[in-house]
């Protein structure tokens, strides 16, 4: 099959590629790139584990052709620690509330609450369930990720956080 | 003492040892992407393999063309069953002693069932090497319904083995019978029924699901031709049972075969068996000298690797007017899908579905299952479970329920009426376990008073008044379950997979500055071991947990093990973790008595060391004491610091708990609420409350979805009706319930920090909490019992059945 030439931005890094045209997007960063962070579970937009940022705003890599995302800035989840390399605040998160178990949807997961927590720093309970909804976890039953989420926003945002009372 | 000097609960806090909410080693990694899962694995050459499945739940193969696919680019071979038959691997037995097709050989006998492997240079050429693989099929008549499958004139379904008049496990009845097995007195059991004052009789059915973990199955084999050597990279759940099932079909030496279980994405029993795509990637490893990779789709995953429960269990009570059982008869039509591959210890056909007695005592019980084939999908894995106790969890628990209402007693009251008592403990139950500990009625009380269950009581009362008096069109259901479990599988007395005792094992390895590495017989799928493991030897030994690594999954470095599935890992592997830190204590004291010129029983461990009794200020710590374990042992003693346990448990641990659900259903609409789920267990010692906890939400998570509508459903011709997270249920954030967790603490006293196990307590105990709350609910309208799973439509079927609803 004739291949095409794309280039794009992964984690500020200008990348390119030869694709089919049927490759998706997920397995150019994975196997090309070998970006194995972002993860696949399902392959039909259900689960989120494959979520990446494509120019500001969250997308399930395994229904995006590469050649969509040519000449887009994408975010995964080896771009998520901080410059200096130690965690970021949703990472600490994560890891401090134990909002993972098996870690395989958390790379999604994380991306998906780093767009979330920018585009509403503040979120109640409510709004991190509905935010994080197109992501399934099998592990955790979602009570730890929403506290990760909570502490991260109230870290970012300078506050203190409070363990929401059980 | 200066105030610098730090005090015990410093020191031990220093240790992160058992009780600490250590954070996970793992998150470090994980959070970063930087895990390390099976399809992250690319190597020099590597190919893929990919299937043909069968579209027909049943029918003849005819003929499978494989010439166009061949032509396809990047497609090197096309596995059919008359190609793996050349290597006497057409058929691969399974651990239930059945047999069972890796590809169709002759007929297919479930939809999804893997007809041809096609080997390609990756995935996308695979796939179009499948569209071109040709298959004539002549269809044959189904089974789906199990009430059927053994009707005189079902059809043929096995005509491998139609002849066969004795299974793995016995006589067979039917051309689709696989066995009976029956525990208890029958005679006993007959009479009590026969003396009974009350009776209730139920079927109640445990419908087919999934444990779906978010990572399929998948693995990479490569074949070195020139060493002969086999090394398999897979999502193995026991990587040391596939080493010897692969040395027992494959004929290659065991020696010569590595598998590897890296990081795993969820197991939730789902990854305990071994798979057609396992044995026919390393057969294309073989056949290609290269790597083969082989990852299933989730439609894959979820129609044809296995399933779990499928029971249906009619249920009898006998009881007193008082409410005090007398009796317990259970026949269990057990539908197992096309081949009997249950992942159960050899000798269990129908696992330990004898705790079915539950937290009561009764005097007498008996029990049969008849297990049979259908087209379905094989498999009947442990779901997060130990060995169909969350299916026995679910009959007895509806039972007593079901029982409480024929009787107009409160659920609780009944079962505290029932339990075994404290003082009974060890207790021998009617269907032959010896329970080894409990304190129920403590445990239900504390459940009771922490939701003022009195209350929810009254307001249900009220709620009903309302509903009759057409005030309201929401009905409310408490939903009580009260499980004992049994897991931690298991003694060799009992417990073996395929003539294996399942022990557990631990080899730990201290090294001179006073760190050290733990490699353990277990594989965490997400359970923390790394973090756990670490913890247990902390306090143990007295090296902080941050310096012992664990590590898992390499069959050529980790002691023989048996794996992690049924809640065993703490109860036998953690055994085995602080019978090896014990020897090494024994060693290091025998170390430190030498260097502080005493006798060893002049020493008192303390936290980090040893001391000499009555001169605290001469000890020796175990960093000092690794340090002298490579220059300065005792005249005679060989030098280094590490030993090797082996645990062979004497028993099975038995964890327990109540749970509570409080529920809220629209009659209209079918929609219910959870307003409150409490979830008190007591799994022994805690070696990690927040482990426990996140434990807990998740089983309680899974355990939800099962009961309000997670289901693998078929059609009437076998067709998989829920193959998607599309149709399987898979709870997002916004349905899931806030959990409430609790605990008491009754530890093991068999075992050597006296801990249970807690993965898949929530799982059995929180499907029959839900069910109990629908069916609660329903109960004042005149209905006894409703079949899981109970999702929105059901509901509302209920509520019209029950002539609520126009």
């Amino acid at each position: 099959m004739a291949k095409i030439h794309v280039t794009m931005k992964v984690n500020g890094a200008e990348v390119e590629g030869l694709v089919e045209p049927r490759t998706l997007l997920v397995h150019f960063l994975r196997e090309t790139l070998l970006l194995t962070g972002t993860h696949i579970g399902c392959e039909t937009t259900h689960c989120g584990a494959c979520t990446v940022d494509l120019d500001g705003a969250s997308v399930k890599s395994c229904t995006v052709f590469a050649v969509q995302a040519n000449g887009a800035e994408i975010a995964t989840i080896e771009s998520m620690a901080n410059p200096d390399g130690t965690l970021s605040a949703l990472q600490e998160g994560f890891r401090m509330m134990h909002g993972l178990q098996c870690g395989y949807c958390t790379p999604g997961m994380i991306v998906r609450a780093h767009r979330l927590l920018k585009e509403n720093p503040n979120p109640d309970e409510a709004e991190i369930r509905f935010g994080i909804s197109g992501n399934l976890c099998r592990c955790t039953g979602y009570q730890n990720i929403v506290r990760a989420i909570q502490y991260a926003a109230a870290k970012i945002n300078g506050a203190q956080f409070k363990e929401a009372a059980e | 003492m200066n105030d610098m000097t730090p005090t015990r609960e410093q020191r031990e806090a220093r240790l992160e040892g058992m009780g600490c909410k250590r954070k996970r080693v793992e998150d470090i990694r994980f959070t970063q992407g930087k895990g390390n899962y099976v399809d992250d694995l690319k190597l020099p050459g590597m190919l893929h393999g990919d299937f043909v499945r069968s579209p027909h739940a049943h029918a003849r193969v005819k003929a499978i063309r494989k010439d166009d696919a061949l032509k396809v680019p990047g497609v090197l071979a096309v596995l059919t069953a008359e190609d793996l038959k050349g290597v006497n691997l057409a058929w691969m037995p399974t651990l239930a002693g059945d047999v069972q097709m890796v590809l169709a050989d002759g007929k297919v006998l479930f939809q999804s069932q893997e007809v041809a492997f096609v080997v390609a240079t990756d995935r996308y050429a695979a796939d179009d090497g499948i569209a071109k693989v040709e298959v004539d099929y002549e269809p044959l008549p189904v089974v789906i319904d199990p009430f059927k499958a053994m009707d005189p004139d079902a059809p043929v379904l096995r005509e491998d083995i139609k002849d066969k008049k004795d299974g793995a496990h016995g006589p067979r009845k039917h051309h689709n019978h696989i066995f009976e097995w029956t525990v208890g007195d029958k005679d006993l059991t007959d009479a009590a029924f026969r003396k009974a004052e009350v009776t209730i009789k139920e079927l109640i059915s445990y419908h087919r699901t999934h444990p779906s973990p978010l990572e399929t199955c998948q693995c990479v084999c490569s074949f070195d031709k020139i060493k002969g050597e086999l090394t398999i990279w897979g999502t193995f759940q026991a990587p040391h049972v596939i080493r010897t099932v692969v040395a027992l079909i494959a004929k290659i030496p065991e020696h010569k075969i590595h598998v590897i279980s890296p990081d795993i994405g969820g197991g939730f029993g789902n990854k305990v068996g071994a798979y057609p795509g396992y044995i026919c990637s390393a057969v294309a490893s073989i056949v290609t000298g290269k790597p083969v990779k082989w990852v299933e789709d989730r439609m894959e995953n979820l129609t044809a690797t296995s399933f779990a429960r499928d029971y249906h269990m009619t249920t009898e009570v006998a009881a007193t007017r008082e409410g005090k059982v007398t009796g317990l008869r259970v026949h269990v039509l057990a539908d197992h899908g096309a081949f009997d591959a249950c992942a159960d210890p050899s000798k269990w056909p129908a696992g330990f579905f004898n705790i079915v007695t539950g937290s009561y005592d009764f005097p007498t019980a008996y029990l049969a299952v008849d297990g049979i084939y259908t087209n379905k999908a094989p498999g009947g894995v442990a779901y997060r479970c130990s060995f169909r106790v969350t299916e026995a969890a679910y009959c007895i628990e509806r039972a007593m329920d079901i029982l409480a209402q024929k009787l107009g007693m409160d659920p609780a009251e009944l079962r505290l009426r029932n339990f075994i008592k404290p003082e009974q403990f060890p207790y021998h139950s009617a269907l032959g376990w010896e329970y080894d500990s409990g304190d129920y009625h403590t445990a239900m009380k504390k459940m009771m008073e922490s939701v003022k269950y009195a209350e929810l009581r009254q307001e249900q009362s009220a709620k009903r008044d309302a509903f009759r008096q057409g005030k309201t069109r929401e009905i409310m259901g408490v939903g009580v379950s009260f499980f004992t479990e049994i897991v931690g599988a298991g003694p060799s007395k009992n417990c073996d997979i395929l003539g294996i005792a399942m022990f557990d094992s631990c080899e730990i390895r201290l090294h001179p500055t006073g760190a050290g590495i733990a490699r353990v017989g277990t594989k965490s799928t997400g359970q923390g071991h790394e973090t756990t493991w670490a913890q247990i030897i902390a306090s143990e030994i007295g090296i902080p947990a941050d310096d012992i690594m664990v590590e898992e999954g390499n069959t050529d470095t980790a002691p023989y093990g048996l794996g992690t599935y049924g809640s065993r890992s703490t109860p036998v592997a953690g055994a085995a973790i602080a019978m090896a830190a014990r020897k090494i204590k024994a060693k290091a004291q025998m170390i430190a008595a030498y260097k502080l010129e005493v006798h060893e029983d002049d020493l008192e461990w303390d936290i980090e060391g040893f001391r000499v009794k009555g001169l605290p200020e001469k000890s020796m710590s175990m960093k000092d004491i690794c340090w002298a374990a490579y220059n300065s042992v005792p005249p005679g003693m060989e030098p280094g610091l590490e030993a090797v346990s082996y645990y062979d448990p004497p028993n099975m641990t038995y964890p327990f708990g109540a749970y509570i659900c409080v529920m809220d259903i629209d009659v209209d609409t079918g929609v219910y609420k959870v307003r409150r789920f409490y979830a008190l267990d007591d799994c022994g010692t805690r070696i990690n409350p927040m482990i426990i906890e996140g434990q807990v939400h998740g089983g309680l998570t899974e355990a939800f979805a099962i009961a309000m509508g997670q289901e693998i459903r078929y059609d009437e011709t076998g067709n998989v009706v829920t193959g998607s997270f599309m149709d399987f249920f898979m709870p997002t954030a916004v349905e899931t319930p806030h959990w409430e967790t609790d605990f008491t603490v009754t530890p093991s006293p068999h075992h050597p920090i006296g801990a249970k196990g807690v993965g898949e307590s929530p799982n059995v105990g929180g499907v029959p909490a839900f069910s109990n709350a629908v069916n609660d609910a329903f109960s004042f309208l005149g209905s006894t019992h409703i079949q899981m799973p109970h999702d929105y439509w059901r509901n509302w079927r209920a509520a019209k059945g029950l002539g609520v609803v126009a």
